[in-house]
């Protein structure tokens, strides 16, 4: 049996609506991912820390507040410090279409906006990672 | 993940006490990857250098916020605490949701903890095969106090009474009579009870009845034993009750190390690491190879369980 992927799935900054995270979670362990959440309200320090304790393949942001310009690009930087270069960081919540180069420029690998079919997100991260691996 | 990792290098880091060569020691060693072996034997040899304490009891009961609490108080008292949180994988889709980080999260930045999240893979019992080799990274690392929280246990999970050296056995107000605690199973293995949610009301009750229950083994004729479980309560959402909690865990530590018995437990551990590592070789190597086309010969009557499972084994 092949090892289940790992995904960490954390809230940054000050905005508290986690039902997407949640949503995001339920999704990918019924798909088979062994699936950490950090919790709302969570620093690029904090976030980062957790991404290299647990040896995660892929770390998934969810922020609705705005802030994602700054809070992102935080967190990339923040893992590649840690030595976390592989590790795939992938993004969603609301986020206009005009920040989404910016975003991956910064690190972030895919965005996902509202609507997005779970199913998608699964693929996208098992494409990702079977081809990491 | 690329594997041009020299494993004496990274023990060699782990020694050290870096913690990115510990996170990727663990996945090494808990998922079997090449070279996990060569791993395992260089980090058996810091086996028994730190108390591993089990936190045991239901789900919801609040082991993963005490947890945190203890997390608190020890490095306070400066000591480095490594930390593994088993929650159940799904029989359905093999993926798990591991929650309990999300209560420690303020300890996350913290260099002198490590907390790992490990899914049970399978395993019942509250735990997962990999849990030795898990802890061993962690002694290796050089923690001076390994806290282990099983999955939320019902009646009858006692594995981690065979795996830590002291099992902290968490309940609360709500969770039944002196009845309830009168029963085997989970309630015979604790070292340390603690009734959480002590803000709640019922605590009193709740200690007198844990207390009377376990006093019931003195009033059958049995001898007083050397170390008797202390009964407390706790309160993981104020920290109330937390300093006594870790100075009974401290004596019972040391009870341990004066007595012969941290040695028996220290070889009952070893026993069922040994046990681990035989049903992970020899039964699920045996399991793995249970195909479609002999379940279709036994719905057809063509063989039977004895039969194709002595092939199985290659026993005769």
């Amino acid at each position: 049996m092949d090892k289940p992927l790992r995904v960490l799935i954390a809230k940054p900054g000050l905005d508290g609506h986690d039902r997407g995270a949640k949503v995001i979670v339920r999704a990918l362990r019924d798909a088979g991912f062994e699936v950490i959440y950090t919790g709302i309200r969570q620093t690029p320090e904090m976030i980062a820390a957790a991404a290299m304790q647990e040896d995660v393949d892929a770390v998934g942001l969810s922020l609705l507040s705005g802030a994602h310009l700054t809070l992102f690009p935080a967190i990339c930087k923040e893992l590649k410090k840690k030595g976390l270069k592989d590790v795939l960081v992938f993004g969603g919540g609301i986020i206009p279409d005009e920040d989404i180069p910016v975003l991956k420029k910064a690190g972030v690998d895919g965005v996902f906006g509202p609507g997005t079919p779970l199913q998608t997100i699964v693929d996208y991260l098992k494409g990702k990672l079977a081809v990491a691996k | 993940m690329p594997s041009k990792i020299d494993p004496h290098d990274l023990v060699k880091r782990v020694r050290r006490g870096e913690h990115a060569a510990a996170s990727r020691a663990l996945s090494i060693v808990v998922n079997d990857d090449k070279d996990s072996e060569i791993l395992a034997k260089e980090f058996f040899k810091a086996s028994g250098s730190a108390q591993k304490i089990g936190v045991s009891g239901p789900p919801g009961v609040g082991k993963s916020t005490l947890t945190g609490r203890l997390i608190g108080y020890y490095r306070s008292k400066k000591l480095k605490v490594g930390v593994l949180m088993v929650d159940p994988s799904s029989s359905i889709s093999g993926g798990a949701f591991l929650g309990d980080r999300l209560r420690v999260m303020e300890h996350a930045t913290d260099s002198g903890v490590f907390i790992r999240s490990l899914a049970s893979r399978g395993m019942i019992g509250g735990l997962t095969y990999a849990i030795f080799g898990a802890i061993h990274v962690l002694e290796t690392l050089g923690c001076d106090k390994i806290l282990i929280e099983t999955v939320g246990t019902g009646q009858d999970e006692v594995e981690i009474a065979s795996v830590a050296d002291t099992v902290l056995y968490v309940t609360t107000p709500s969770m039944g009579d002196e009845i309830q605690a009168m029963k085997a199973g989970a309630m015979e293995i604790g070292d340390i009870f603690v009734v959480n949610k002590a803000d709640l009301a019922g605590k009193d009750k709740a200690v007198a009845d844990l207390k009377a229950a376990l006093g019931l083994g003195h009033s059958a004729g049995q001898a007083v034993k050397a170390w008797e479980p202390p009964v407390l309560a706790s309160s993981a959402k104020s920290g109330e009750g937390i300093p006594e909690l870790a100075k009974d865990l401290d004596g019972h530590w040391d009870h341990l190390k004066k007595s012969g018995e941290g040695r028996a437990r220290l070889k009952r551990q070893h026993a069922t690491e040994l046990q681990f590592w035989i049903q992970r070789r020899v039964i699920k190597s045996a399991l793995d190879r249970v195909t479609d086309k002999i379940l279709e010969d036994m719905v057809l009557r063509k063989t039977d369980p004895a039969s194709i499972g002595r092939k199985l084994l290659k026993i005769s």
